[in-house]
C-alpha cells in the first residue's frame, strides 16, 4: 500500500476520535485552550508511536511463538501502563525540557482507550511491525489535529451567547459532531 | 437485603453511569448505532463489572495498597478476555459489530471506578449488587441512546420497522456525527431540568460534569488535569521544587505567589 495514502487514511479518513470514538475523555476534557490541547496531542503522538512499536514486537515475537495470542488484551494493557510510567520516570530524570512539555499529560494517557485501541486494531489488521508504528503515529497525529481544532472552536465559543441549557458540555458535543461531519468528507480522498 | 436493593437503585437511577455520572463515553458514543448493539455492549460490561467487583471484594484484604491499581487492571483484563471469548463463541455477529470495543472494556472508567470506590472497601454480596446495579444502569443508558439513534437514523427499533415507511430516515443519526448530536441533546435536557428545578428552589443550578476530568475516574492522573489551574499549579510547584533544590530558598510562599503572577501576565 502507498505509504502516503496509508498515513492520510490513519490520520484523517479513519480519525481515531471523530470516526472511531476512541479517546473521547481527553478529547472533551483537555480541549479548553489550544496550548494545553497541543501539549496533549504531542504527548499522545509520543506515547502511541512508542506503544505501537512495543506492543507489536511483543505480539509477534513473544505471544505468537508461545501460542498465547488470546492473552493480548492483558499483555497490552500491562505493557502500556508500565511503559508510560517508565517513560515518565525516564523523562523526569534525563530530559527535563521534554518532561516539562509533556510530563503532566503522560499519566492521563495510560488508561486512554485510544492507545490500547490502536494497539489492538494494529494486530487485528495483521499489519507488520513497520506499519503498526506508522499507523500508531498517524492515528495520534489525527488525534492531535482533532483536539487542537476543537480547542480553537471552544476558544471562539467563549465569546458567543449560548442557550442556558446548552452551555458547557452540550455545545462542545455539537461542535464535535459538526467536526465529525466535516471529517467524513475526507473519505473522498481515498 | 435492604442494602442490596439500595445498591441496585443507586446504580440504575441515583448514580446512573451514563446520564448522571457520564462515565464510559467512548463505548456510549461508538456502539449505540442500533439498540441491539447498545444492549449487547451493556450486558458485556455488566458481566465484567459483576465478576470484577466480586473478585476484588474477595481479595480486598490480600492486595497490598501500593500495587492495587495494576492488580485491579489484571483482574479486569482477565474477565474481559473471558467475556470476549464467550461472545466470540456464542454470539459471533454481535462480537463482530462491537469489534475493538469488547477488549476496550478494560479501560472503561466505570469498572476501575467501582473497584476503587466500592468493591475494595465493602463485603462481597453488596459489591456484587453494586456491580449489577451499575451494569444495569449502563445497559439502560446505552439501550435508550441506541433506540433513539436507530429510530431516527433508520426508522427501526431492534430491527423492527417503526417509522421507516412514514418518512425518510435521517441516516446521519446512525453514522458517527449523530452520536455527538444525540448525546448533546440528552445532556442539554438534563441541564434544562436541573436549571428549572434550581429556579423553583432558588438554588444555584448544578451544571453537567462531562467536561471536567473529575468524572472520568482515571486513577493514574489523580485529578492533575482536572482544571487549567491545576495544570498551572503543577507547573509552578515543579518549578518551585527545582528552584528550592538549586537555591535552597527559605521564603516559599512569597516566591510561589510572585511566580504565579508572572505567568498570569504572560498569558
Amino acid at each position: 500500500m502507498n505509504i502516503f495514502l496509508f498515513a492520510v487514511s490513519a490520520a484523517l479518513v479513519n480519525n481515531v476520535v471523530l470516526v472511531q470514538f476512541q479517546g473521547i475523555c481527553p478529547f472533551l476534557g483537555v480541549s479548553k485552550n489550544t496550548k494545553t490541547a497541543a501539549g496533549m496531542g504531542g504527548a499522545v503522538i509520543f506515547v502511541m508511536t512508542l506503544s505501537s512499536l512495543v506492543t507489536s514486537l511483543i505480539y509477534y515475537y513473544v505471544l505468537v511463538p508461545l501460542g498465547l495470542e488470546y492473552l493480548n488484551t492483558i499483555a497490552f494493557i500491562l505493557v502500556i501502563a508500565g511503559l508510560v510510567q517508565f517513560v515518565e520516570m525516564f523523562l523526569k530524570k534525563k530530559m527535563r525540557a521534554l518532561y516539562k512539555a509533556l510530563g503532566v499529560y503522560l499519566p492521563l494517557i495510560t488508561t486512554n482507550c485510544a492507545v490500547l485501541g490502536i494497539a489492538i486494531t494494529n494486530i487485528q489488521s495483521d499489519y507488520s511491525v513497520g506499519y503498526c508504528v506508522l499507523n500508531g503515529t498517524f492515528s495520534a497525529v489525527g488525534f492531535a489535529v482533532a483536539i487542537v481544532l476543537l480547542a480553537g472552536i471552544r476558544e471562539k465559543m467563549d465569546e458567543t451567547s449560548i442557550p442556558e441549557s446548552f452551555k458547557g458540555g452540550p455545545i462542545v458535543l455539537i461542535a464535535a459532531g459538526l467536526m465529525a461531519m466535516a471529517f467524513n468528507g475526507f473519505s473522498g480522498l481515498l | 437485603m435492604n442494602r442490596n436493593l439500595e445498591r441496585l437503585y443507586n446504580g440504575l437511577v441515583k448514580e446512573n453511569p451514563t446520564f448522571v455520572q457520564m462515565l464510559g463515553m467512548c463505548p456510549t458514543l461508538a456502539v449505540t448505532t442500533s439498540a441491539i448493539n447498545g444492549i449487547g455492549m451493556g450486558i458485556a460490561t455488566c458481566a465484567v463489572l459483576i465478576m470484577s467487583n466480586f473478585m476484588i471484594s474477595m481479595l480486598r484484604k490480600v492486595i497490598p495498597e501500593k500495587v492495587r491499581i495494576p492488580a485491579y487492571i489484571v483482574i479486569i483484563a482477565s474477565f474481559v478476555t473471558i467475556v470476549g471469548l464467550i461472545m466470540q463463541a456464542y454470539v459471533p455477529a454481535l462480537y463482530e459489530s462491537l469489534g475493538v470495543f469488547i477488549p476496550l472494556i478494560v479501560v472503561n472508567c466505570i469498572i476501575l471506578g467501582r473497584a476503587e470506590a466500592y468493591a475494595s472497601k465493602n463485603p462481597i454480596i453488596p459489591s456484587i449488587f453494586d456491580g449489577l446495579g451499575m451494569g444495569l444502569g449502563f445497559t439502560a443508558g446505552l439501550t435508550i441512546i441506541g433506540i433513539i439513534r436507530e429510530l431516527i437514523g433508520s426508522g427501526t427499533v431492534f430491527g423492527f420497522t417503526v417509522t421507516a415507511e412514514l418518512f425518510e430516515p435521517v441516516a446521519i443519526f446512525a453514522a458517527n456525527p449523530g452520536a455527538f448530536f444525540v448525546l448533546a441533546f440528552i445532556v442539554a435536557f438534563i441541564n434544562w431540568r436541573g436549571i428549572r428545578k434550581a429556579k423553583k428552589t432558588g438554588e444555584k443550578p448544578k451544571t453537567d460534569t462531562i467536561l471536567d476530568c473529575a468524572h472520568c475516574g482515571n486513577l493514574m492522573c489523580k485529578g492533575r488535569l482536572n482544571t487549567e489551574n491545576a495544570l498551572q499549579s503543577e507547573e509552578e510547584t515543579e518549578k518551585l521544587a527545582v528552584k528550592n533544590s538549586e537555591e535552597n530558598a527559605s521564603d516559599n510562599p512569597a516566591e510561589f505567589e510572585s511566580s504565579e503572577n508572572e505567568s498570569e501576565v504572560q498569558d
